[in-house]
């Protein structure tokens, strides 16, 4: 396991007393695999991920629990050697690629400038370095693309340079936020293919956020399914989308067009909105928007299962 | 970037034209104002007063008058003083030039270095004590009038503590010229530069420090964090350098307007014989040709100044390149 991570708890201290953002999450990432974690905005998808990579800057927040990074625990590690792990060993591709980079350094100044932080090599080699890797995401005339400032380039191209930088270091593990939500469809499609070949070509392993089922259904191996700071089905990608399980799921998938057969009248949307942290029900989260609530959602289910998990009183073996 | 040059400075010739012609104006085509009865005083007599116009040459059209007072302050450089005949104005404003700039440019210096110290350091410790207590020193530092600090100072310098060691280097009040002596150019100005400093040191630091840490909100700050680099770095080589564009605007103008003449009260308090000095005394007895002359010389370096923040503009920041 590259990435281990148990009990996970991330809570803020505000005027309104403590906040609770994640809820006990656990999992794994195994070498090379690619896990998709879906959910809706607030669901805690990001912020699990923000703690892995110990860049939650906030001063009220609290972690708790354990981050095992190739089975090096990283919460209570040093800032400076977390700092040294982070970006060499793994690094992150966020949402949006207009304002991911620093709009005053060309991106070839800004991808030997991560190549500088962590090998001791020549500033012409990490500049070599950039050319090198603006090629391999893809970006034409990559010796010319170096000198473009973040302005010059198009959300797609952008977004070709922020993994371009992710990738500096080869990183054995990328977590990508929603690296897609921001661009058009069509690039879209093209800087998923490219992630699916560097993933194949350098064998990371691969965290990817999004709320876009049909973007995981096209990339993850794996897919975590989070609501209101828990977990509440995880299952290989053909399992759950073949056989959705907890009732969150089921009413998010429903929540797609369907490309075949009649056309719903109007699409299910799911009633309600995701409780906010400050409110949370007591048992389970989805409790007041499930249809098929019942008593025992009073206390939490838990996550059970083999292979495929699901966190709901529904399953059988209660 | 020639065609940027031109442009600039018709830019300049432009606001000098228009300023020139305002200041005219106003002190020729007030209602009720007479010039020549302003010269030759009260009770003059009809004599005397006939006298002093066709002597001073306002029996003649407006554009006549005016673009006989410019070609004696551009062209031929002798224009004299209405209120000391003979005392040609040129020569007078030149000589003040290097006091005011030599003030101006020291204090600018301190209020740089200093403010960008304590606009880094108060964000890096935001919210903590540091932050606080930097924040109520730049606070004090504003709200202190420099004709008052300017006097504290002197009191101090000149007279409590003149003969301790402490501020017994402090030489008299004035100016000497740099060509003269470097170091007792230096020693002289150094309490001015102080005083003119402090305000803007607190301005300018709470104007950073504010700037910085919006820029420390932003995306690109923890892309820099996820690359793994050090606090410093970020804090000064990411948020410093994109927060400094407010920064070089608010210098521009306060620059400009300073070596413009703004300095007056300081140049004052220290008997420093300054442009801004010269222009007060000049209102004072509404010399025009005095007035005239300083106006255009302020008003050019005013339109220098955001020539030179424009340039700075475009080495800072790349989005102004393109546009």
């Amino acid at each position: 396991m590259i990435l281990s991570v148990r009990d996970l708890k991330v809570s803020f201290n505000t005027e309104a007393g403590l906040v609770r953002v994640l809820d006990g999450v656990s999992f794994d990432v195994a070498e090379g695999e690619i896990l998709g974690i879906v959910g809706e905005s607030g669901s805690g998808k990001t912020v699990t991920m923000l703690a892995v990579m110990a860049l939650i800057a906030d001063l009220n927040a609290r972690i708790e629990g354990s981050i095992r990074f190739r089975g090096r625990e990283l919460v209570g590690l040093p800032a400076r050697e977390i700092r040294q792990l982070r970006g060499r060993d793994m690094a992150m591709i966020f949402q949006d690629p207009m304002t991911a980079l620093t709009p005053v350094y060309t991106i070839g100044w800004q991808i030997a400038e991560q190549v500088l932080a962590h090998r001791k090599v020549t500033r012409r080699a990490a500049w070599d370095r950039a050319i090198d890797l603006l090629a391999e995401v893809g970006i034409p005339r990559p010796e010319e693309a170096v000198h473009r400032y973040p302005h010059q380039l198009s959300g797609g191209m952008r977004q070709r340079a922020v993994i371009a930088m992710a990738l500096t270091c080869n990183p054995a593990l990328l977590v990508a936020d929603e690296p897609t939500t921001a661009l058009d469809v069509t690039v879209q499609a093209q800087i998923l293919d490219l992630l699916r070949n560097l993933q194949a070509k350098h064998g990371s392993a691969i965290v990817f956020i999004t709320h876009d089922l049909g973007v995981m259904a096209e990339l993850a191996d794996r897919i975590m399914v989070m609501y209101a700071g828990r977990i509440v089905e995880r299952a290989p990608a053909d399992a759950l989308f073949a056989d959705p399980r907890h009732p969150y799921t089921l009413a998010l998938l429903d929540s797609i067009p369907p490309l075949e057969g009649p056309r719903p009248h109007r699409l299910q949307a799911i009633e309600g909105a995701p409780p906010s942290p400050l409110f949370r029900p007591r048992g389970c989260a989805f409790a007041p928007r499930c249809r098929s609530a019942f008593a025992a959602c009073a206390q939490v289910p838990a996550l059970r299962g083999a292979g495929h998990e699901v966190a709901c009183h529904l399953e059988p073996g209660t | 970037m020639v065609f940027a040059i031109l442009q600039r400075l018709a830019q300049m010739v432009f606001v000098m034209v228009g300023i020139s012609m305002l200041v005219f104006l106003i002190f020729f085509a007030t209602p009720g104002v007479d010039p020549a009865a302003r010269i030759a005083g009260r009770n003059a007599s009809p004599e005397v007063l006939e006298a002093v116009r066709i002597s001073f040459g306002f029996d003649q059209p407006f554009y006549i008058q005016y673009l006989t007072m410019m070609q004696k302050i551009f062209v031929t450089g002798d224009l004299t003083s209405f209120v000391n005949r003979g005392w040609k104005v040129v020569p007078a404003v030149l000589d003040t030039i290097p006091v005011t700039l030599s003030l101006v440019f020291g204090a600018a210096v301190l209020w740089v270095v200093f403010s960008v110290i304590i606009g880094v350091v108060a964000a890096a410790c935001r919210d903590r004590w540091p932050d606080k207590l930097l924040m109520i020193l730049g606070l004090i530092g504003i709200s202190m009038p420099v004709y008052w600090l300017g006097e504290v100072m002197n009191l101090l310098t000149q007279s409590r503590f003149k003969d301790t060691w402490f501020l017994g280097w402090v030489p008299p009040l004035g100016y000497v010229p740099f060509s003269e002596s470097p170091k007792g150019w230096f020693l002289a100005l150094v309490i001015p530069w102080i005083t003119l400093s402090i305000l803007y040191i607190g301005l300018y630091a709470r104007v950073l420090r504010a700037s910085i840490t919006e820029a420390l909100q932003e995306d690109y700050i923890r892309t820099a964090r996820a690359k793994g680099l050090s606090e410093t770095r970020i804090l000064l080589v990411h948020a410093l350098r994109t927060s400094l564009i407010a920064f070089v605007t608010l210098f521009g103008l306060d620059f400009g307007a300073l070596v413009g003449g703004s300095a007056l009260l300081t140049e004052v308090v220290f008997g420093l014989q300054g442009v801004g000095k010269l222009t007060y005394d000049a209102l004072q007895n509404l010399d025009l040709p005095v007035i005239m002359t300083t106006v255009l010389y302020a008003s050019f370096f005013v339109v220098m100044a955001n020539a030179v923040v424009d340039v700075v503009y475009i080495l800072l920041d790349p989005r102004v390149r393109s546009a």
